[in-house]
């Protein structure tokens, strides 16, 4: 058992927490992603994250709550690119660019002013990099109720938006407000990726979001199945992460253990390879049109 | 402002923006603005690696910004191609973040590379600059007739047997070598400001590529210019004045087109 579990893994709090923390947003990543993935926003859902640490490196220095400033930052993000046009698809990864290019400018200045003017060191790793074994226990709260909230928001407009998502004639021919939705569905991209930046930090943020839901959206046969093994992939990847990134500290003594983002990221990219064989298989047993094909014809038969 | 250290900064800075504003012509006009800010992301890993291990950094950079570039082509060619790229991007920056953690880098370093250290920009890295920025432009140049045939006329590059996957795969590697040289001066987050604001505001204000070329490149020479003249002033990081200013160039583009539009129709109306 030893040679899996290290001594205290579960009795050690922040272990803990990180399990508590990494099963939650892995979660809610896991729905948003699916979405973003059909939708072809992972641009966009990565780039948030970018935008949120530019709040983040903000808040920082203006000494508000790390968690108000992500989230203020992915949401003011999410409202620049819908403004310059992120529902026009040609125009879409430009309007993403611009807000990225324009945010990482402003995180220059704030992580510049963060480590000269408050001369406090670890600033930048810590915002840019994030770990899960640093999270303070009160965000904790935050990070799940506002889980809970987008994944209700996502239950609730999952047919339009999968209407929308599929095609927009359609949906719009059924009455459905297509910009609404898209409004809505950035809304709770926004949320998600603001509070996975802090509560895990931007690298992590995107594997979750776009890793576990491309690889199940390449298996499952519908998307509320692929919803659901994202959400357990998602959630294995994050556990097996945790789990060796402790260990790994005592792997070598003399060294300082590699950080939980690499081990999750990695297991997140061996399933989507490993989709890869599945898919492959599967191809050459019969020949079956992939999950959204699927259902946009079942749409159009609705 | 027009002395010592600040000459190198000045001739780096000018060789980097002619640079983004070709390279990036052609990003904003293929639209592969996630591959653009992926690879020097992926850049930026491989010169922790080389720090790690003691390797010139420039190597580092240059090694990961082509694998990059070649695993999003790869990915890309059989899933879809945001996702592919989002995947090699979240994997170049777990390494980068492993990289790190075993080395005992100090913070400072850490910043520059990620958001570019013009003003400390040595004379020694002149030359290699100049050398890496001209084979990019150069690359460019020879691609220009496909790259132009396949984002603009998919289907007279297919009659004319240009392969798109080849033509991209290609540009991505264009993209990295230009990465490769541009992110130790203005750090890998900015250059892709540089390499979108600017083309995009070009692109905005005409649909002629030649002339939209000329105005990416003018653009972004004035946008590292006021950068480098007002970080020197003001001693805030350059970074800042580079991703504001490009922004503010595709915005102000768009206002100007659309205020034209407004009174073109104003007047048919009257």
């Amino acid at each position: 058992m030893h040679v899996l579990l290290e001594p205290g893994f579960f009795s050690n709090a922040p272990v803990r927490t990180a399990l508590l923390l990494g099963a939650v947003v892995a979660a809610v990543s896991a729905v948003v992603g699916v979405i973003t993935v059909v939708r072809s926003q992972s641009f966009a859902g990565h780039a948030l994250t970018d935008v949120a640490t530019a709040g983040g490196s903000g808040a920082y220095y203006l000494g508000v709550g790390a968690l108000w400033g992500f989230l203020g930052g992915s949401l003011a993000g999410a409202g620049a690119m819908e403004l310059i046009g992120v529902q026009r698809v040609r125009r879409r990864d430009l309007a993403t660019g611009i807000v990225l290019g324009a945010a990482t400018g402003i995180s220059a200045l704030f992580l510049y002013l963060d480590t000269t003017v408050k001369a406090t060191t670890g600033a930048t790793q810590q915002i840019l990099f994030g770990s899960i074994f640093s999270v303070s226990n009160s965000t904790v709260p935050y990070v799940a109720a506002f889980s809970g909230l987008v994944i209700m928001l996502m239950t609730i407009m999952r047919r339009p938006l999968l209407l929308t998502s599929l095609s927009s004639e359609i949906a719009s021919s059924q009455g459905v407000r297509v910009r609404l939705v898209g409004v809505l569905f950035m809304l709770c991209l926004a949320v998600s990726v603001g509070l996975s930046s802090i509560a895990i930090g931007s690298i992590l943020s995107t594997a979750l979001l776009i890793g576990p839901a491309a690889t199940a959206l390449r298996v499952a046969r519908s998307i509320a199945a692929a919803t659901l093994l994202a959400i357990g992939l998602g959630i294995i990847s994050a556990w097996i992460g945790i789990l060796l990134a402790y260990d790994s500290f005592y792997w070598d003594p003399s060294s300082q253990g590699l950080p939980v983002s690499f081990f999750i990221v990695a297991i997140c990219f061996v399933f989507y390879l490993f989709s890869s064989l599945v898919l492959a298989r599967r191809r050459s047993h019969t020949t079956r049109r992939p999950v959204v094909t699927d259902f946009a014809f079942s749409a159009e038969g609705h | 402002m027009f002395t010592g250290f600040m000459v190198n900064a000045w001739q780096a800075g000018t060789i980097v923006a002619v640079v983004a504003g070709v390279v990036g012509f052609f990003v904003v006009l293929r639209g592969s603005a996630f591959p653009a800010h992926a690879i020097p992301n992926g850049a930026f890993a491989g010169a922790a690696g080389a720090n790690l291990i003691g390797l010139n950094p420039l190597l580092g950079l240059g090694v990961f910004s082509a694998l990059a570039a070649l695993a999003i082509g790869r990915l890309g060619k059989r899933g879809r191609p945001d996702v592919a790229t989002a995947l090699a991007l979240v994997l170049m920056l777990a390494l980068g973040a492993a990289f790190l953690s075993q080395s005992t880098q100090y913070e400072p370093e850490i910043y520059s590379l990620l958001f570019g250290e013009i003003l400390g920009v040595s004379s020694a890295q002149i030359l290699p600059t100049l050398f890496l920025g001209l084979a990019s432009v150069l690359a460019i140049a020879v691609l220009y007739r496909r790259l132009l045939l396949t984002s603009l006329l998919p289907d007279v590059a297919a009659s004319k047997g240009v392969d798109p996957f080849r033509v991209d795969v290609m540009f991505l590697l264009v993209v990295a070598l230009a990465t490769t040289m541009t992110v130790p001066v203005v750090g890998a987050l900015l250059i892709f400001s540089l390499m979108i604001g600017p083309p995009a505001a070009a692109r905005t204000l005409t649909s002629r590529p030649g002339t939209a070329l000329w105005l990416s490149v003018l653009f972004s020479l004035l946008t590292i210019w006021i950068s480098i003249a007002a970080s020197y002033q003001s001693n805030w990081p350059v970074g800042f004045y580079v991703g504001t200013i490009s922004a503010v160039w595709y915005l102000s583009a768009r206002t100007y087109v659309r205020a034209k539009l407004f009174l073109v129709l104003q007047r048919r109306i009257i």
